[in-house]
């Protein structure tokens, strides 16, 4: 060992084989794998414990009300003294009817800006624009509802006249206005990545920049595009504080989006800030309630998944 | 389109693309063998001046192929006779470039036009990511032909034309991208016969593939050239002498010498040339 200590007389080989024989070094590629599994298992592991809570409570639930009465009921009136009743269909019905005026607004002026953004927008202005639409995903949902309350339900009642106070045509549009940045962004992502070869395939036919985009890169992004619909009208579905502040508390059995509604989400706010005592029905009917919110997500995301794959375009 | 389903061979097709049919009336007589005319050409990026003063005479139902090493402005030059190069946004040019009389550089000139007569084939096969029927049938659907019927006439008439119809017929509803590399070249030709182009431009066509795929490639250009101009940038010199009936020689932006292939193969007259096909550099 005469080379050692000396770096100019150790040949790099001997360096090699010294760093390699080195004990804390193999200690630490032996134990990074097993913290990397742990802290994994952690959040799968939570998951699982939620998915499980609500299944108990849910069933606990389920030992009060029947499932037929709770799967198929048209009145939701859990406060109703004596004869209190447990239909999910108006609740149910509030979160659609948010969700659908917000996909409604969302996807169409999303979709649209993702083109823009991806097809036609100089370099520059997609630099200056994707931040501000990343910047308007991240206001608080809180300040949306308020927005919604105090803004938009005005404006529409200058409009529709007989618009109440609460609604879920106001929460409706202003969820879609919160869920566009995430559409755009997403779908925006989606098709530049679509290899520009393709693009100038078709402009080489004699396309024009509008026939590229809608003929050859969207269909070509249509995977992404309908994953980041899937993935925000998940978001619309569990959006809790607009449609409490701006949809009411009133869970109605009707198709009309002018009067007050009350959502799945808000409902879980009203009793949760309310002083529903633990082990009473109306604290067992939270669970039940976001369980089959958790259950239309779930379904929302098994059906992207199938229509990603679906109308994938491999390229 | 009654042009099209008139169109059910290669003879006919011959006859109907005779030179005063594509000119039209319109057009001044200039030189009816010419079809792409470069006059005083000159292209920069940026500042960067790639192409100097290019002037070409491009005949018609040749093979013309543009040789030269690498960076010497050959292929920034075919795609700018279809304006591809416009893709660019610091492309400045001037001069001229006249298909069939007309100059394409003009403000009146509409490129979509200019694309249908003059379709091209790029350097890595790029069929769209769709079924092989939807490839094909993509520039004549953009072009207004929805008949079901016609559109199946000219999927198979470009895939025969192309070489590769035994191939696919049997499964024109698949996924073009499950082809081969040289079947989806060969696709991407038929993808641009499925318009009836005038001129064909290939940006080193089988750089991309294996020397099977290129052998048939190269043979489908000999078969196409009844049919159509054709412009090929090439790498290879063996190919450009193989394939072609006239060479351009690109070095440095500039055109060094363009005649008959078999001339410049054989006797070139500038130096640059000789020591090019010679393989002294490049």
């Amino acid at each position: 060992m005469a080379s050692q200590g000396l770096g100019k007389e150790q040949s790099i080989q001997e360096m090699i084989a010294r760093s390699r024989n080195n004990k804390g070094k193999k200690f630490i590629e032996k134990l990074m794998p097993i913290i990397l599994v742990i802290t994994a298992l952690i959040s799968v592991l939570t998951t699982i414990g939620i998915v499980f809570t609500l299944i108990f409570e849910t069933f606990e639930f389920f030992q009060r009300v029947s499932i037929t009465d709770y799967l198929f009921g048209k009145e939701w009136l859990p406060f109703s003294g004596s004869e209190p009743l447990y239909g999910i269909l108006p609740l149910v019905l509030g979160t659609l009817k948010v969700s659908v005026i917000a996909a409604c607004v969302a996807v169409p002026l999303g979709i649209a800006a993702a083109i823009y953004l991806s097809e036609y927008a100089s370099d520059k202005t997609r630099r200056t624009i994707k931040p501000i639409l990343e910047v308007l995903a991240g206001v608080p949902t809180i300040v949306y509802g308020f927005f919604a309350l105090t803004f938009v339900t005005p404006l529409l009642q200058e409009l529709i006249p007989s618009l109440k106070i609460f609604n879920a045509l106001s929460p409706g549009i202003v969820v879609g206005i919160m869920i566009l940045p995430m559409i755009a962004s997403l779908s925006e992502d989606a098709m530049s990545s679509v290899p520009n070869s393709i693009r100038e395939g078709a402009l080489a036919l004699g396309a024009t920049k509008l026939e590229v985009s809608i003929k050859v890169v969207l269909p070509a992004a249509i995977s992404g595009i309908i994953a980041s619909v899937v993935l925000a009208v998940s978001r619309a579905i569990g959006e809790t504080m607009i449609v409490s502040l701006a949809g009411g508390a009133t869970p109605t059995f009707d198709f009309n989006v002018t009067g007050s509604i009350q959502t799945m989400t808000a409902y879980i706010v009203q009793v949760s800030s309310g002083d529903a005592g633990y082990g009473t029905t109306i604290y067992y009917s939270i669970y039940a309630v976001g369980f089959t919110l958790f259950v239309f997500t779930l379904i929302m995301n098994l059906l992207a998944q199938y229509i990603s794959k679906r109308f994938r375009e491999e390229y | 389109m009654v042009e099209l389903m008139n169109k059910t061979n290669k003879t006919e097709t011959i006859k109907i693309k005779t030179p005063s049919e594509l000119i039209g009336q319109s057009t001044p007589a200039v030189d009816k063998r010419s079809v792409f005319n470069t006059k005083n050409f000159n292209l920069w990026y940026g500042d960067h001046h790639a192409l100097k003063d290019i002037n070409l005479d491009i005949k018609e139902n040749e093979v013309t192929a543009i040789i030269g090493p690498s960076g010497c402005g050959k292929s920034t030059y075919i795609k700018a006779l279809n304006r591809m190069v416009e893709l660019v946004p610091i492309v400045k040019t001037n001069g001229e470039i006249n298909y069939r009389g007309r100059n394409i550089l003009g403000a009146s000139y509409e490129v979509e036009e200019l694309r249908t007569r003059v379709g091209m084939v790029f350097q890595k096969p790029n069929p769209f990511p769709k079924s092989i029927y939807d490839n094909i049938a993509y520039g004549p659907r953009i072009h207004g032909i929805k008949n079901k019927k016609i559109l199946d006439e000219i999927v198979e008439k470009s895939l025969r034309g192309a070489a590769i119809w035994d191939e696919v017929k049997d499964r024109l509803n698949q996924n073009a991208y499950g082809l081969s590399g040289g079947q989806q070249q060969r696709i991407c030709i038929a993808r641009c016969l499925a318009i009836e182009p005038d001129v064909i431009l290939m940006d080193e066509p089988t750089s991309a593939l294996d020397p099977i795929s290129t052998l048939k490639v190269e043979e489908l250009v000999q078969e196409l050239k009844d049919n159509y101009s054709i412009i090929i940038v090439t790498h290879n010199m063996q190919q450009a002498a193989r394939i072609s009936d006239k060479t351009a020689f690109f070095l440095n932006g500039e055109v060094v010498e363009f005649d008959h292939t078999d001339k410049i193969f054989s006797t070139p007259k500038d130096q640059r040339t000789e020591d090019y096909i010679s393989g002294r550099f490049g």
